[in-house]
């Protein structure tokens, strides 16, 4: 046979690239829900390291629970009741496509010795691929407790340490509001010592303004919602008026339903 | 071609002197970074910890092998004007397979790896052996010669990820080595070297393997 011949050489091709194709897609179907579990416990462990707590990823799932107290599934500003998707399983990959207001967002809201810390997933674009990550806010929705980032393939060395400590560890204590107005922490070059900025990395610029972008556009969406949330939590801060305007909330809901089981009970 | 070659040979014994050879030629000799300079970006790049350099020696371990064989069988069919999209198409499959079961069964290490991996596919000692050794040679023989591959550039990886986390971190496969009292912030004298987590510190190191290696083993020599 001669296998330099034009005919066999395309036949060849044809053949190995369908036989490759049948093998890498079988692969890859049969180890999907291995490698899924993993992405979904890493979430949950990224999470938890958000505000504050370690844990190892086999035991991410238990420690998980114990902390998180609320998932939520947030649209327009408002709790979705009864979502058709939970909000661990969102892809936010979707959403943050959409415009702000109709996107479905997700949030968690974990006791941590008896403080209550809300944690926002946010995802955007760095250079070579998404970036993504949680930031949680203290009580009062506007100090920051903690934040990771992660990333697809940012380069090593240079975006990539969006990943490492040196640059997360600036976040804590960092605020996003101003005067009540959203401001958003600003990643920038130089002198980041104000309350609502952080020092970007030198030589990762572009993934500097993903992270920049990221938090400014996936946070601003949560703000209507954070700012009800807080006040009703405490009632004390001056933006009370508005608070007891809009109702719909959570909590108020639950306290109305518990309310109102009670009396169906008595 | 080289059919009539390998029929007269076909009584060789499996473990002959020859094919013994081709596994510990490459440990020393014909060493594929140290004597033949190539794979040197990942031996730069994932040497600062013991953890992956090992994790990526095993990955290159299999793909080679495995790679060598696939290629040495199909070596009678493989049309010659597109063997070397043939080899790359065999390599970067490997490595896709490498790299789903590191995601499924070794999630942090394929985390550590990341472009690493999808790197192998660049690693010139791969391409390398399938060009220069399993095109003209039989299956048995070819995964011989991926191992003993593997195995030199194992060993140097190794070697070189040994020193470097040693006295970079202090540590070896994350565990402390150099005793916590010995440390300048505990009142010792002792402090680690931050150079040696840097990619030049793994050139210096494997040109000093490459100086001792030379100075024992006269025969590589140039001039």
């Amino acid at each position: 046979m001669d296998v330099n011949k034009n005919s066999y050489t395309f036949i060849f091709a044809t053949v190995m690239v369908v036989v490759v194709a049948a093998i890498l897609s079988f692969a890859s179907t049969s180890l999907k829900p291995l490698q899924d579990k993993n992405i979904a416990l890493e979430s949950k462990q990224n999470i938890l390291k958000s505000i504050g707590i370690t844990v190892e990823r086999d035991g991410a799932d238990g420690v998980f629970s114990n902390y998180i107290k609320e998932e939520l599934v947030i649209k327009g500003g408002e709790v979705v009741e009864s979502p058709d998707v939970a909000a661990l399983d969102i892809d936010l990959a979707k959403e943050i496509k959409k415009e702000g207001n109709v996107r479905t967002l997700p949030l968690f809201i974990a006791d941590k010795d008896g403080a209550t810390c809300y944690i926002i997933p946010v995802r955007g674009g760095g250079l070579w691929g998404p970036i993504w990550g949680y930031v949680s806010l203290m009580e009062d929705a506007n100090t920051i407790i903690g934040a990771t980032f992660d990333h697809k393939g940012e380069t090593p060395g240079l975006g990539a340490e969006i990943s490492k400590g040196i640059f997360m560890d600036q976040f804590p204590g960092k605020k996003i509001l101003e005067n009540g107005e959203f401001v958003s922490i600003e990643v920038r070059k130089g002198d980041a010592s104000g309350d609502y900025q952080v020092d970007g990395i030198s030589g990762g610029t572009i993934t500097s303004v993903g992270v920049d972008d990221m938090l400014r556009d996936c946070i601003k969406n949560y703000i209507p919602f954070l700012e009800k949330r807080a006040m009703a939590a405490k009632p004390v801060l001056e933006k009370v008026e508005e608070v007891s305007i809009e109702p719909m909330d959570s909590n108020t809901v639950k306290v109305d339903s518990l309310t109102a089981a009670a009396i169906i009970i008595e | 071609m080289s059919t009539e070659v390998k029929e007269v040979k076909k009584k060789e014994p499996l473990f002959s002197k020859k094919n013994r050879g081709l596994i510990t030629d490459p440990l020393n000799d014909s060493n594929p970074i140290s004597v033949q300079v190539l794979g040197i970006c990942s031996a730069l790049a994932i040497t600062v910890q013991l953890k992956p350099a090992v994790v990526m020696s095993i990955s290159v371990l299999a793909v080679l092998s495995i790679g060598n064989v696939v290629i040495s069988l199909l070596r009678n069919l493989i049309p010659s004007r597109i063997r070397i999209i043939v080899q790359l198409v065999v390599v970067a499959s490997l490595v896709i397979l490498v790299n789903e079961v590191l995601q499924a069964y070794a999630y942090d290490v394929s985390k550590e790896l990341s472009v690493f991996v999808g790197l192998i596919i660049t690693n010139c000692i791969i391409m390398g052996r399938f060009e220069a050794f399993a095109l003209a040679n039989s299956p048995w023989k070819s995964f011989l010669d991926g191992l003993g591959n593997a195995f030199g550039y194992a060993w140097i990886l190794i070697a070189v990820a040994f020193v470097r986390e040693l006295f970079g971190s202090g540590t070896l496969f994350g565990f402390q080595i150099i005793p916590h009292a010995w440390y300048i912030d505990e009142g010792g004298f002792y402090s680690n070297n931050g150079f040696f987590l840097f990619p030049p510190m793994a050139l210096i190191v494997v040109g000093i393997i490459i100086w001792i290696q030379r100075s024992r083993n006269t025969k590589l020599i140039e001039d």
